[in-house]
């Protein structure tokens, strides 16, 4: 059973759970940028949350299967259509052998998600999937004219009953290790600070632009581990929030870390959008 | 030992060296006491931390028995290096010396990988007594098992990138290779002699 990819919009990859666990060798966890959008799209076709789908950047997906199998779209929201039908968005939809799937441009948010019954089954390296766009492990970015291999489903889709993502709202940030890099409560800096998404983000980190932060020591620290969603301060004070490809070290002071609840927000901020943090639970 | 905050699931360990942050990364992971343990030239990273453990109390209170000098050398690989770098004369001249004695001195010292970066499968390598500064410049590609020094660390290319430390030499070594199990050649306590060929 396989997927004939037709055409590709911006960029289009192919990720699954990721592969946490193996930052110590300096490969990057990867996986769905948007996870929630990714697993909610997985669960509606009858997958386990942790399967390969496509994650699509501003649309543009056409893809026809060989066999009939259940897809869902999720995340970002655009139309989609069967053979030129419209077809709901955020649930499972049949597509019969032959037939084309397409995803038009998102209304808003940047990546939308695309599962198929059984998963996508190209090989795993280290365990997953997923393509690390920094490490560049696991399958290359997936092009027109690609066929991908589907695995074969476990299960159905389960109607209605699935939960459903996450509403958006402020990052929660907690503290960080580095706080002390900086002049002032960085935590209250950031929250009160206008941040602008700059065009330069991507799925290693979404950069930010706004006031800088007044950096107490500009001086390189030894290299250390860095988190997901870790808020990293490089010389020109200009915050940048590590996503799924960030490298596994770095010299540059971690001030702050945004909730891992939160992160899939980062995934759907398109450039020029506006950014607000507030505190989270933790001191 | 200071414990320092990483948002909720995560501490990172200041431990001041990178010999000292090999020796606990190696404990915290023959215990599994994180996801992820990730040393760093002076720190470990403890990501993935259970509900527990996430406070640092009770974090420190689990570390209390490790002492530096607990945890066994790691094995030892010795590399084969050709001394034919682009940057070899350059780094003769820094050290004062001919390009014999850059190969010499770099021969001399039992390294050890301290932790990983930048790319997968990089490992940076302690126990150079001698430095040199990065390029100005970085290269826009370095081919995969170039040697190279930047600072007091050491280094091997293990896939074509671009690089910004000194190539004194390439070895035929695979550094990475992501169907062996372990990957990487050079991981975290592996200790490193490079043989002059």
């Amino acid at each position: 059973m396989n997927l004939e990819v037709v055409e590709v919009g911006a960029s289009v990859l192919v990720q699954d759970g990721g592969r946490p666990g193996w930052a110590h060798l300096g490969v990057p966890r990867s996986g769905a940028l948007d996870a929630p959008a990714a697993a909610l799209a997985n669960r509606l076709v009858g997958n386990g949350s942790d399967e390969a789908c496509l994650e699509v950047l501003m649309g543009g997906l056409a893809v026809t299967a060989d066999t009939g199998v259940w897809v869902a779209a999720t995340g970002a929201r655009c139309q989609a259509a069967v053979d030129g039908r419209a077809v709901a968005f955020g649930e499972a939809v049949r597509l019969p052998a032959g037939a084309m799937l397409r995803l038009g441009r998102p209304e808003g948010g940047l990546r939308s998600y695309v599962a198929f019954g059984g998963g996508l089954a190209v090989e795993p390296v280290l365990g997953s999937r997923s393509t690390d766009t920094l490490g560049r492990i696991g399958p290359p970015p997936v092009r027109a004219g690609d066929r991908l291999p589907i695995g074969q489903a476990v299960g159905s889709p389960p109607g209605a009953d699935t939960p459903r993502p996450p509403t958006a709202g402020p990052l929660r940030l907690d503290p960080g290790p580095r706080a002390d890099r900086i002049a002032g409560d960085v935590l209250d800096l950031l929250c009160h600070t206008a941040y602008v998404v700059s065009p330069d983000s991507d799925r290693v980190g979404l950069r930010l632009e706004g006031d800088a932060l007044p950096l107490a020591r500009t001086d390189e620290l030894p290299s250390e581990g860095i988190v997901l969603g870790a808020v990293q301060v490089p010389p020109d004070g200009r915050p940048v929030v590590f996503l799924a490809d960030h490298p596994t070290t770095g010299g540059y002071p971690v001030v702050a870390v945004v909730d891992p609840d939160d992160l899939w927000q980062c995934a759907q901020l398109r450039p020029g959008e506006t950014v607000a943090f507030t505190r989270g639970a933790r001191r | 030992m200071e414990l320092l905050p990483v948002g909720r699931h995560a501490v990172l360990v200041e431990v001041g060296s990178p010999d000292a942050a090999v020796s606990l990364a190696t404990w915290a992971r023959a215990r599994a006491l994180a996801r992820d343990v990730v040393p760093g030239a002076t720190t470990v990273l403890l990501d993935g931390l259970t509900e527990e453990l996430s406070d640092r109390d009770a974090l420190g209170r689990t570390l209390e028995p490790w002492r530096p000098g607990a945890v066994e050398p790691g094995p030892l690989v010795e590399l084969s290096v050709t001394y034919d770098g682009p940057d070899l004369d350059d780094v003769a001249e820094r050290w004062g010396c001919d390009r014999d004695e850059v190969a010499r001195r770099h021969t001399a010292t039992e390294l050890v990988a301290a932790f990983c970066g930048f790319a997968p499968g990089f490992a940076y390598l302690s126990g150079l007594e001698v430095e040199v500064p990065r390029l100005a410049t970085p290269r826009t590609r370095v081919p995969a098992g170039s040697v190279g020094l930047a600072g007091r660390w050491c280094g091997v290319y293990p896939t074509d990138s671009p690089g910004g430390w000194r190539i004194i030499g390439h070895t035929d070594a695979v550094l990475w290779d992501a169907r062996r199990d372990p990957p990487a050649l050079l991981m975290p306590g592996i200790r490193v002699r490079f043989v002059a060929r």
